[in-house]
């Protein structure tokens, strides 16, 4: 592989500035690097280098919902936005509940090139939430799949969840919880508030998330168990996680960047681009969820990238699909929500965006970038400011709720194993970066 | 001149009192012989009612025709629609049609501003009831009826200053509500709403009304309108309320709590009425009643809202 070199890139944690040399997927050479002709040479000043960013929650459509995204497309998405891992959500058709799902993902990921494409398996069968899938099954698959979630409903039984935290111990697994009670949101359509009342939307209210987490968290200390809390929403929920840490349950938490910056009043004028699921929240709860991620409760941002085909927001707010498409923005998003606003320094984002959910993932080979450390990095331009449109968009649905807002900040080059997938900002066409990780 | 009719909300003073100045122009023209205006002859209204409602159809039917429209009524229910096709497949067909104006029923609230906001239609449109959200016209009619009991042919130019208004029933799914909520404060009223804890919005400090949970409090206030809202039975299913006996013990309208109201005060209802259930038949039936009355004010505030709409647009003689 040609060795590409990076020149003058910023650190994260001291700012001080370092070349980077890249050679067969590796980091090879850093501080000063001397480019030799037939180098791939990347200007980088100005640019923070970053840790490669891992998203915990994608929805990449496929097999069965390829009229929205498949792995190629959301993996082109997640490389646009400085991605170089994305865990993909079990809940396509059919659901990926077995080994051959999960290891069709993951191959279906490895031919794409752009990012490694982790999936999650379901937690129960169809996830249905009636009876365990195979969970021991899917994680000593070729996939290694090392989270499971019935992401899109709750494990709302008490038993099934119980059980499923037990279960998965045996491969030191992680259930990743969407905290629901369904009895409480049963045909919800807007977070339950003033605005809601006003629009005539029926409501769907914190304490249906609140609940689950609440017992989600002392069951999953009653089993010695790990527990993830997926989108957390709201104020209350940041609370109950924030107490279970403190008494040592081993729980973590991911917010998304659209809670993190967007709420309910987005849907006056019932445009479905701000319908999703969980629902955005109000300013407080904004508040709290920044504070929240800024004192590490939260442990990580993660997308919940959910594209959707046209027709599916093209209609009235009740009848529009839930889900937003996020990978694209979310460097961006984060940026405008904690680091200008001074709660999060680069170094943090690092962190939230990149080492810990490689962490909760249980990712091998990830780590600092030293030399011999695999290379899966990204460049941002913290000083660009760009109005987002649908040319922003690298996937194949156009479902973001950002179209037309002005954001901070740009990714402006990728290397996922070494190999470049977006440079000067543009992404690499298909096949500069198919079987290429391999 | 108006290009749509979406809510309430936002109509303001003014604008609530000149639609309902011209609906007492067009409730003069409905004791003449001839009903029958020619004033948006050429122009095609569309009623496209996705839900049930023979009585809002028929008021709004009545109301075109005796505008000279040419009126389309367009049920929804059990047609295409019910097969799938969405709302903008409907919309774009009757835009190219060549309607005018759309009346739209829907069962998802905000589905009128969609319709109106969306691109697929040209056409004025109307809300007629819109989920759980609005239903302006009702709300417009429910003024009208209040100011013309209580200023008869002086009505015209008045708002409804210093008028309290009691609104009972189910207010969380009630587009009723949120109409008279917002149009009668903008015309001068206090409004207190009254329901059960479950029936009430938890949420809602921001509106400009009182609210509680005990309706002979509120009835004790000596108001000058009792506004009750229909109940859906099937609200007892999902745990609202446990029986239509206590709920009418509790929120009924009883003869005996009628009896304790101020002799002028107005008991109203938007229909259809379960006796017996929010209101006794004996005070649906009492002269202090303005149901029926209602039901005759909606054709003529339903002219003027037709006419604010689409007079002048193209198409209108």
């Amino acid at each position: 592989m040609t060795r590409t070199v990076i020149r003058g890139a910023l650190r994260a944690g001291d700012g001080a500035r370092t070349d980077l040399a890249v050679e067969d997927g590796r980091i090879v050479a850093d501080g000063t690097v001397r480019p030799d002709p037939g180098n791939r040479v990347i200007d980088a000043d100005g640019l923070i280098v970053l840790r490669g960013f891992v998203d915990l929650h994608t929805h990449l459509r496929e097999p069965g919902g390829e009229g929205a995204e498949t792995v190629l497309t959301g993996s082109r998405a997640a490389a646009a936005g400085g991605y170089t891992t994305v865990h993909a959500m079990p809940n396509t058709d059919p659901v990926a509940d077995t080994a051959g799902v999960v290891e069709q993902v993951a191959a279906l990921g490895r031919e794409a090139g752009y990012v490694d494409v982790r999936p999650i398996g379901a937690v129960s069968k169809g996830r249905e939430g009636k009876e365990l899938a195979e969970l021991v099954t899917m994680a000593r698959s070729r996939a290694r799949v090392t989270m499971f979630s019935d992401d899109g409903s709750c494990v709302a039984d008490p038993l099934l969840m119980r059980r499923a935290l037990e279960y998965a111990r045996i491969v030191g697994g992680v259930i990743a919880q969407h905290a629901e009670e369904p009895r409480l949101t049963r045909g919800a359509q807007l977070h339950e508030g003033s605005v809601s009342a006003e629009l005539g939307l029926a409501g769907w209210p914190a304490v249906a998330e609140e609940a689950i987490i609440a017992r989600d968290v002392l069951l999953a200390e009653a089993a010695g168990a790990r527990l993830h809390v997926c989108h957390v929403s709201t104020a209350g929920s940041v609370e109950l996680i924030r107490w279970a840490k403190a008494r040592g349950v081993h729980v973590t938490a991911e917010v998304t960047p659209h809670h993190l910056f967007l709420t309910d009043e987005a849907a006056r004028g019932y445009d479905p681009r701000f319908k999703v699921n969980p629902p955005l929240r109000t300013a407080d709860d904004v508040t709290a969820l920044r504070a929240g991620l800024a004192d590490g409760t939260l442990d990580v941002v993660a997308t919940d990238h959910a594209p959707h085909p046209a027709e599916a927001k093209r209609s009235e707010w009740q009848a529009a699909a839930n889900g937003m498409v996020g990978l694209e923005t979310a460097a961006s998003v984060v940026q405008a929500a904690m680091v200008e606003t001074g709660l999060l320094g680069w170094a943090e984002v690092e962190r939230v965006m990149a080492s810990t959910p490689a962490a909760i993932g249980a990712l091998p080979d990830r780590g600092p970038l030293v030399v011999g450390a695999r290379a899966d990095l990204l460049l941002l331009d913290p000083a660009a400011r760009r109005r987002i449109s649908a040319a922003d968009l690298a996937g194949r649905s156009t479902n973001s709720p950002y179209l037309g807002l002005d954001l901070p900040g740009r990714v402006v080059a990728v290397l996922h194993r070494g190999l470049a997938t977006l440079l000067d900002g543009v992404l690499r066409e298909p096949a500069e970066v198919a079987g290429g990780a391999r | 001149m108006s290009d749509h009719l979406l809510s309430t909300r936002g109509l303001g003073r003014d604008g609530g009192v000149a639609l309902l100045d011209i609906a007492e122009d067009m409730a003069d023209t409905q004791q003449r012989q001839v009903k029958k205006l020619p004033t948006l002859r050429g122009t095609t209204v569309v009623n496209l009612f996705f839900e049930d409602s023979t009585r809002t159809r028929i008021s709004f039917e009545a109301a075109a025709k005796r505008l000279s429209a040419d009126v389309i009524t367009f049920s929804a229910k059990g047609s295409s629609v019910s097969k799938g096709e969405s709302l903008q497949d409907t919309a774009q067909t009757l835009q190219a049609m060549g309607a005018d104006g759309i009346v739209l029923r829907h069962p998802a609230s905000g589905a009128a501003e969609v319709l109106a906001s969306s691109g697929w239609t040209r056409a004025a449109v109307v809300n007629a009831g819109d989920g759980t959200h609005e239903h302006p016209t009702q709300a417009l009619l429910d003024a009208y009826t209040i100011r013309k009991r209580l200023h008869g042919d002086a009505s015209r130019g008045r708002d409804l200053d210093g008028v309290s208004v009691v609104i009972v029933g189910d207010v969380l799914h009630s587009r009723v509500a949120r109409s008279n909520v917002w149009l009668l404060t903008a015309l001068g009223a206090s409004v207190r709403l009254v329901a059960p804890p479950t029936l009430l919005p938890g949420a809602i400090g921001g509106w400009p009304v009182e609210s509680g949970i005990d309706l002979d409090a509120a009835l004790a206030t000596a108001p000058d309108v009792v506004m009750m809202l229909r109940v859906q039975r099937e609200r007892m299913t999902e745990a609202y309320f446990p029986s239509s006996r206590e709920y009418a013990a509790l929120y009924g309208l009883s003869a005996d709590r009628a009896a304790r109201l101020p002799e002028s005060s107005l008991v109203m209802h938007p229909g259809p009425m379960n006796r017996g259930l929010e209101i006794a038949g004996e005070v649906a039936d009492s002269a202090r009643s303005t149901v029926l009355e209602q039901v005759e004010n909606g054709v003529a505030v339903r002219m003027a809202v037709l006419y604010d709409v689409l007079a002048g647009r193209r198409g209108a003689a």
